[in-house]
């Protein structure tokens, strides 16, 4: 009953215009709440440290201050300073003392402030907490998580604005996730906290602000499943994070023109969930990815590839990547330039159904 | 410029035992020792020594890939590792021999890492809590630490029980005191005030490079810019390193906050088995270190104090015995299976290892059986 809830997206200019949905379910106000994603991350961080006095969280100005983003407001306050820790300021210290910290039995949650500053903690990711069980032969278990607020559109500087998923991705021992929705956030940032793998979790910071409904009292998805989000006949779209209102804003203009789109959700960048892509191909013939992460050796390069050698026989055109260019993220007055938006998902839409 | 530091030396290096205040200071720390013990740090030293000749030499035979030598850093390792209790966590680098066999490791698991059997070797919690080596230099000061803060998370140091408190002891050389990791991992313990012994073991050379270039004062004073009290010991005396170090992990365990101890010692072999040390550095500094050898100051010590031929000598035999073990055992490691390389990518199924192992059973399967 709870999966109407869970796949509606924040998307204001789709909402009752889906394909072959029904009407969403009148439900007890108790049961839900209308929160900004940054919200529903600090509500799902409460009930997982509620649940668990394991889990703990670690990074740069997260206790009193609440984060850059304000995404743990108030936990420190609730929680006290043995859960909340505010680190010095040392990327590859945070991620290599959580390492510590989870061989002594605790689930810490690492906050990056920025993406573009996980890189003085990529070795301890890729070089120790990714490889630390294989190395331990299972013996020892790493439930880190690491969340990382990610992507452009907040016109910031450099270094605040990048797609850096794919480095993590190629590295075996790691998941990766990626919310869409506050009610993922809520729900998959506790599915993080309760996974014994290392998770990194995505977090789209210009999705911070923007309020949808939270089911408070239904369970989780699968961390790990992709999600049909709207439904169509022609074209599949698929895509994660803050890319996911873009791709539906570029289906609703498709279906003006037209065009039937459907448009998937990938939540999970490793594994990647195949089972809806490629039914969805097999259905419609026509695979667009997108993201704003540039697009030369990238996630959405792995998903064509993939759904190539599983769908090659149901594909009416090649698949095609919509993705930032292989250049620096640029200085935020070229951002919108430089990030995929409807027009170019609609861009190659068109040439999709050209073939 | 650097300032002068005092070495705590116990023992001289043609072993005779030291008086003065410092050593007056942690002669108590030996006093407790009782005969057995002390003829336990010579056997534990005489061991590790000879197992790593028959390690050398098994590398020169092919059966391993690469070697790492110990050689001349017994005293530094055993004198810290027989200080640590049982239930104190260590984290070793790669060189750690002698601290894995005090802690009970079978050092087997050191030669399937060079044999190429294993990333592993051996189960942390079946081990003393002597952690897997790590590779990355610098690395696992940080494990350290985050084990360090959450013992003291836990309540489980300054109790004032000491048969309760717990501390973590972390390795390291020279070459590691310029990683940035090893830097955080001082600002992190001074941070929490955790319950953590930094021991460098200043072996000199960081492959080839001198420790001249990692640092223009010496390395102990580094620790006092952290806020960190530093010690730095004569790394080739082995009572000087126990005494040293067991006192610095009673003050870790009680609450006082992390310890730095700087082990001056000398690598008298190759960085590995690979390396060719003629090439960057004198014979005559090798035979100043040679005339410096723990295992014969503290010989002539115990001989001093009337242990006799035929302790030695068992002794001797023993070691034999053991690298006769090791090189029976080494010939019998064999290649795991191929599931090793899946079955521990992840702890919680995994939709990717599970295939691609299902896949590369079936591709085998598929070429017919010639193994």
């Amino acid at each position: 009953m709870s999966e109407k809830l869970i796949t509606n997206t924040d998307a204001p200019h789709h909402a009752g215009s889906r394909d072959g949905e029904a009407p969403r379910p009148a439900r007890k106000a108790a049961d839900t709440a209308e929160l900004p994603l940054a919200k529903a991350i600090n509500a799902g961080l409460r009930k997982a440290m509620g649940d668990d006095s394991k889990v703990l969280l670690m990074g740069e100005d997260i206790g009193p201050l609440g984060g850059v983003f304000r995404v743990t407001e108030g936990l420190q306050a609730e929680f006290g300073e043995k859960r909340v820790l505010d680190t010095p300021l040392a990327e590859s210290g945070i991620i290599g003392t959580a390492i510590g910290l989870a061989m002594r039995g605790y689930r810490p949650v690492c906050e990056i402030q920025f993406d573009g500053f996980i890189f003085p903690g990529f070795d301890q990711i890729t070089s120790q907490l990714a490889k630390m069980t294989n190395r331990h032969e299972g013996q020892v278990q790493m439930p880190v998580v690491i969340r990382v607020p990610y992507g452009g559109h907040i016109g910031a500087v450099e270094h605040h604005q990048e797609s850096p998923e794919a480095y993590f991705a190629h590295t075996p021992g790691l998941r990766l996730v990626s919310p869409s929705t506050p009610n993922d956030a809520y729900w998959m940032i506790q599915e993080a906290c309760r996974s014994n793998d290392p998770v990194m979790f995505f977090e789209p910071k210009s999705r911070y602000w923007h309020k949808g409904p939270v089911d408070l009292t239904g369970s989780a998805a699968p961390l790990h499943a992709s999600r049909v989000v709207r439904t169509g006949s022609e074209v599949t779209l698929v895509g994660h994070g803050a890319m996911v209102t873009v791709l539906l804003q570029a289906a609703e203009l498709a279906a003006s023109e037209g065009t039937s789109v459907e448009v998937i959700d990938l939540r999970s960048l490793s594994p990647i969930d195949y089972s809806p892509i490629i039914a969805s191909v097999r259905k419609t013939g026509r695979l667009i990815v997108a993201s704003e992460a540039p697009g030369f050796v990238s996630v959405s390069s792995e998903i064509a590839a993939t759904v190539t050698e599983a769908a090659f026989y149901s594909l009416e055109a090649p698949v095609l990547r919509v993705s930032g260019f292989d250049a620096p993220f640029p200085p935020a007055g070229l951002e919108t330039i430089y990030l995929p938006d409807a027009d170019r998902v609609l861009e190659a839409v068109d040439r999709a159904m050209a073939y | 410029m650097a300032e002068s530091v005092e070495m705590v030396q116990l023992l001289s290096a043609d072993g005779i035992m030291q008086s003065g205040a410092t050593a007056e200071e942690y002669l108590p720390y030996i006093e407790k020792l009782s005969d057995d013990e002390l003829r336990q740090f010579h056997r534990d030293m005489v061991v590790i020594r000879r197992f790593d000749v028959e390690a050398a030499n098994l590398q020169r035979q092919g059966q391993l890939g690469l070697w790492v030598p110990s050689m001349g850093q017994e005293a530094a390792q055993v004198g810290s590792a027989r200080a640590a209790r049982d239930h104190d966590h260590i984290f070793p680098a790669y060189r750690e021999h002698a601290v894995a066999m005090v802690r009970g490791v079978d050092v087997l698991g050191i030669i399937g890492l060079l044999r190429g059997t294993t990333h592993g070797g051996w189960n942390p919690a079946e081990s003393k809590n002597f952690h897997l080596y790590t590779l990355v230099i610098a690395s696992q000061t940080l494990h350290a630490t985050g084990y360090a803060m959450g013992i003291a998370l836990d309540g489980l140091h300054a109790t004032g029980n000491p048969d309760k408190d717990e501390a973590v002891i972390v390795y390291f050389g020279d070459g590691a005191t310029s990683q940035g990791d090893l830097n955080e991992a001082l600002v992190f313990a001074a941070s929490y005030q955790t319950p953590q012994v930094f021991f460098l073991q200043n072996n000199h050379w960081a492959i080839s490079v001198p420790v001249s270039v990692q640092s223009r004062v010496p390395l102990v004073q580094r620790a006092s810019g952290f806020g960190i009290p530093g010690v730095q010991v004569d790394g080739n005396d082995v009572l000087a390193s126990f005494a040293v170090t067991a006192r610095n992990l009673d003050e870790a365990r009680s609450g006082a906050g992390p310890r730095f101890i700087e082990a001056l010692t000398y690598r008298v072999g190759a960085h590995t088995s690979s390396d060719d040390p003629t090439k960057y550095r004198t014979d005559a500094e090798l035979q100043s270190w040679i005339a410096r050898d723990p295992i014969t100051r503290f010989e002539t010590w115990l001989r001093s104090r009337g242990e006799g031929d035929a302790f030695f000598a068992a002794v001797d035999e023993e070691a034999e015995d053991f690298a006769a073990d090791i090189r029976t055992r080494t010939h019998e490691l064999r290649t795991p299976s191929t599931d090793k390389m899946f079955d521990h990518v992840y702890s919680d199924p995994h939709p990717v290892t599970a295939a691609q192992k299902q896949w590369l059973e079936d591709y085998e399967a598929s070429m017919g059986s010639d193994s």
